[in-house]
């Protein structure tokens, strides 16, 4: 492919993101010294010209910087664009933001530190020397990925060098114009200015900049010099979002394009053994129905007619090849508390045996949480065109260079003959990751060779056809000592989400899967005794991960726990948590929300406050809740957070991130729940799937810590407190401890 | 059928009974209305008849008798209506996909209610989901928006309320 007709590509990406063309340019980079991959952007500039980064692209228009992390609701393109226009000195509402290409040059290495068994508040060599080794498989596997509240601490040092770099560039591109040197020179809002006020833009000196050597590691600014790190910016995409003009997935329009919808065995993962469409074939508007995978598409002129269409055929599906009843699927996750399901062990300290037999008293205990769905707002879609031999895919994703990947194979076409255009995506929290809709739509334009088709799933289909939060049991023997928690046992049983979804994704994945005790094994109590052990249910309905992953289960079972051993020895629950923290950033987040909620005040009677503390993604979080309990349930008055991301890069964002982490959190404490019967999951829509809406929203006050050791991402840490600050509220308020989720099959909420 | 959206008429040929969503979104090309749910629960196609919000994927097209407004009626980019204003100033939007219903919600709200209580918003607001948790700043905007337009009917009589003080 000549570089022209490269060019001609982003073009067409670029203009359908609603950008403008790129009339020559050049893309400044420093990660190509470093790492294996060709830089994307290279292929797509004209003859002449070089390329050298995959984040900073320099046309005649100006700088579009490549924020190659999926945005979907989090704000990471805002604060990621940010840490470019920081180091290459222009004004962030100067600059195009673009998802830009998939490409392993976007290789994600925070993602894979997470992995590593050892805590986050872990800072031995040995623990940091693990990690940084997870930059080499992260470049060779060059997956472009998002989640595990990564993107930050991943591009914190990247992506300002990539600024740094291009900055570096420009002033000696404008040296070698202006024959004078480089020092005599600066940048700022977007031009290299001289000593007599000369400016010229960096658009003017783009293809100079990029015939220039770039250091490899150019000198960042001090963080006391930032213009834009630090301060709360607007969302680079909040008009286009508060006007109906942002483009999601689902939006995409193309000309002469069809609507398609899929109706799939709803026995999760089974086959299709027949289907009958002859009624749905002479329905209004319908084009073509086939067999797509384990169901049938239907493809129309409109998405509705697809759907009423959909809702005629009937099928001949496959039985369940799960256990039927969510009963059952408990009663395996019960059955997995076994030595020969044990899967990992990762903290066994003290004596835990003889500390719990010398104890006075004990408290043992059972939890339990269900199966969740995703359930984000816009239901799964993607469009798809395959025409003389190139598909493009247009589609909301977390993992581009897997999408590209599978619709490579799935057409049988070379990945440079496929283009993934990420879109906006409304809501995901890891649902996604997940690729069989990329998979369906290349079948389907491959089904519709030369017309484009846009593929929408009916809410139904979205809630009935998740990969669910796993559902997951705790179990527990504790004690405690005069004021301080003294022994604990713990075990978690869960089917690995980890297996489920890398395993999907074609990743290989051996040993244990932390996901299972994440949110409890490296909760960093100063507990003399304690130790927790993972048990893998071997069998279960497909699961992956859903915001903030095994905390989202264990920090509900953990830090209940930690409420019972309090109340068991009648210590205050918040003072006990303070005094017994070993971890100075945590203890202080938890000082913050008792400052804050002006906790150990007197409450009217039938009011009661919760505090739950969890550690997630190295970032301690810390809530308050506090709760009334009226005639028509119970009301949850006010919230209170504090959170500690180590570097606030954009404090406003990450308060967005705080209480919608904890909304999101309370909406599956209250009423979430996935149940099967008949092989079948119960719920379908948002009337029986429950979320929290503005009547039932409280208050929320936050304070943002920056104690940490070092940056941290918040797009999940600030949901695993929320079920436990509730329930320990709910005991507080009324005496009733509820160790099930959700809440509301013990209590009524108002 | 000839429909009336943001001031402009359409001629659609359509079944009766296709929802007024699936018009707009796909034959009009008109996507600021979201679906969501098609169950008229979580309110991301809310659209304004003859300024009562409703649920378009819940409205058979037959049944439009008047006028509809989307949120591309309700304001431009470049010329946002008071809500979308408040919207901005106070960063509401997350994923933003439920944001247009919210919107629409929230301006039929004010126009019918100038200063509304908390618990007028949450009767007017809970038919909207937003699954990002936006709602703390979807009050905080709502009530700006609500106080903006007050503003702007009470600078017409500046005068009396000045002299009422």
């Amino acid at each position: 492919m000549s570089a022209k007709s490269k060019l001609g590509t982003i073009t067409r990406r670029t203009f359908l993101i609603g950008s403008v063309a790129i009339a020559g340019g050049a893309a400044f980079g420093y990660w190509k010294y470093k790492q294996p991959w060709d830089n994307p952007l290279e292929r797509d500039l004209a003859d002449g010209e070089a390329a050298l980064t995959p984040f900073v692209l320099i046309d005649q228009q100006g700088v579009s910087i490549i924020a190659p992390r999926t945005e979907m609701g989090q704000g990471t393109h805002t604060t990621l664009a940010a840490l470019v226009a920081e180091e290459l000195e222009v004004d962030l509402n100067q600059v195009k933001v673009l998802h830009g290409p998939a490409s392993g040059a976007y290789f994600n290495t925070a993602m894979l530190e997470e992995g590593v068994p050892f805590p986050a508040t872990d800072n031995s060599g040995m623990a940091n020397n693990v990690r940084e080794f997870m930059d080499v498989p992260a470049k060779l596997l060059g997956l472009q990925a998002t989640g595990g509240s990564s993107s930050i601490p991943d591009a914190y040092v990247k992506m300002r060098t990539a600024g740094a770099a291009a900055r570096h560039a420009l002033l000696h591109a404008a040296a070698g114009r202006l024959g004078i040197a480089v020092e005599e020179l600066s940048a700022k809002d977007g031009q290299i200015v001289g000593p007599n006020g000369d400016k010229l833009s960096y658009a003017d000196l783009a293809v100079d900049a990029s015939k220039i050597e770039l250091p490899e590691q150019p000198s960042l600014k001090y963080p006391a010099n930032w213009q834009q790190l630090g301060k709360s910016l607007p969302r680079i995409d909040i008009v286009g979002k508060s006007t109906g003009t942002a483009k999601f997935g689902i939006d995409v329009d193309l000309p002469n394009m069809l609507f398609a919808t899929i109706k799939q065995n709803p026995h999760l993962g089974s086959a299709m053994q027949s289907f009958d469409a002859s009624k749905a074939e002479s329905m209004p508007g319908v084009k073509k129905i086939f067999a797509v995978d384990n169901g049938v598409a239907v493809v129309a002129t409109n998405t509705w007619y697809a759907f009423k269409a959909a809702d005629a055929i009937s099928f001949d599906w496959a039985e369940a090849s799960y256990s039927a009843s969510s009963e059952e699927l408990f009663k395996e996750v019960a059955a997995s508390f076994a030595d020969e399901y044990q899967d990992s062990q990762f903290v066994d300290e003290g004596d835990v045996e003889s500390a719990l037999e010398a104890s006075v008293e004990t408290i043992s205990a059972e939890y339990r949480a269900p199966l969740l769905a995703h359930a984000a707002l816009e239901p799964i879609s993607a469009t798809a065109l395959l025409k003389d031999g190139k598909l493009d895919v247009w589609a909301g994703n977390q993992m581009p260079t897997i999408s590209l990947r599978d619709a490579a194979k799935v057409s049988g076409l070379e990945e440079d003959q496929v283009s993934i255009h990420s879109m906006l995506l409304g809501g995901s929290f890891g649902r996604r990751l997940e690729g069989d809709f990329i998979t369906q739509i290349v079948k389907i334009a491959m089904a519709m060779e030369g017309t484009p088709v846009k593929m929408t799933w009916t809410r139904e289909e979205d809630m009935t056809h998740d990969f669910y939060r796993p559902l997951a049991m705790a179990r527990f023997t504790a004690s405690a000592d005069k004021d301080q928690p003294l022994a604990v046992d713990m075990q978690l049983a869960c089917p690995s989400p980890t297996a489920g979804q890398l395993g999907r994704a074609g990743i290989p994945v051996a040993g244990p899967d932390l996901a299972i005790v994440n949110g409890a094994w490296d909760q960093p109590y100063a507990i003399p005794h304690r130790r927790v052990t993972g048990y893998r249910t071997q069998t279960t309905v497909p699961v992956s991960f859903w915001r903030s992953v095994g905390a989202s289960q264990n920090g509900f079972f953990h830090d209940s726990m930690i409420d019972e051993i309090a109340h068991a020895r009648g210590l205050d629950p918040m003072q006990m948590r303070i005094d017994n923290m070993a971890h100075e950033p945590s203890r202080k987040v938890l000082e913050a929300v008792a400052e804050m909620s002006d906790w150990g005040s007197a409450l009217p009677e039938g009011h009661g406050r919760g505090v739950a503390y969890t550690l997630s993604f190295g970032v301690p979080v810390a809530e308050v809740i506090e709760v009334a309990q009226q005639d028509n349930g119970i009301k949850i008055l006010k919230a209170y957070i504090a959170a500690d991301v180590g570097v606030a890069l954009d404090p406003k964002n990450i308060e967005a991130q705080l209480f919608g982490g904890l909304n999101y959190g309370l909406a599956a404490a209250m009423s979430g729940e996935i149940t099967f019967k008949d092989g079948k999951v119960e719920q379908t829509n948002f009337h029986n799937y429950k979320s929290i809406r503005m009547n039932q929203a409280p208050e929320v006050e936050m304070k943002i810590l920056q104690n940490g050791d070092k940056i941290r991402g918040i797009g999940e840490p600030a949901t695993p407190p929320a079920a436990p600050a509730l329930a320990n509220a709910i005991f507080a308020a009324t005496g009733q401890r509820i160790r099930e989720l959700p809440l509301e099959k013990h209590v009524k909420f108002a | 059928m000839k429909l009336t959206i943001n001031g402009k008429t359409h001629e659609v040929d359509v079944s009766p009974e296709m929802p007024l969503l699936w018009v707009l979104r796909d034959e009009l090309k008109i996507h600021g209305p979201k679906f969501g749910c098609g169950i008229a629960m979580c309110g991301a196609c809310t659209v304004h008849l003859n300024g009562t919000p409703i649920r378009s994927c819940s409205f058979p097209v037959s049944a439009v008798q008047g006028e509809i407004t989307t949120i591309e009626g309700l304001g431009r980019p470049d010329a946002m209506h008071a809500v979308q204003q408040a919207w901005v100033e106070h960063q509401v939007a997350q994923c933003g996909y439920c944001q247009s219903g919210q919107i629409m919600s929230a301006a039929a709200l004010i126009a019918n209610q100038p200063d509304p209580t908390d618990a007028d918003i949450d009767t007017a607001m809970s038919g909207n989901l937003c699954r990002c948790g936006t709602y703390p700043r979807i009050r905080a905007a709502v009530k700006t928006a609500a106080a903006n337009l007050r503003g702007n009917l009470e600078g017409l009589t500046e005068e009396a309320a000045e002299g009422e003080a």
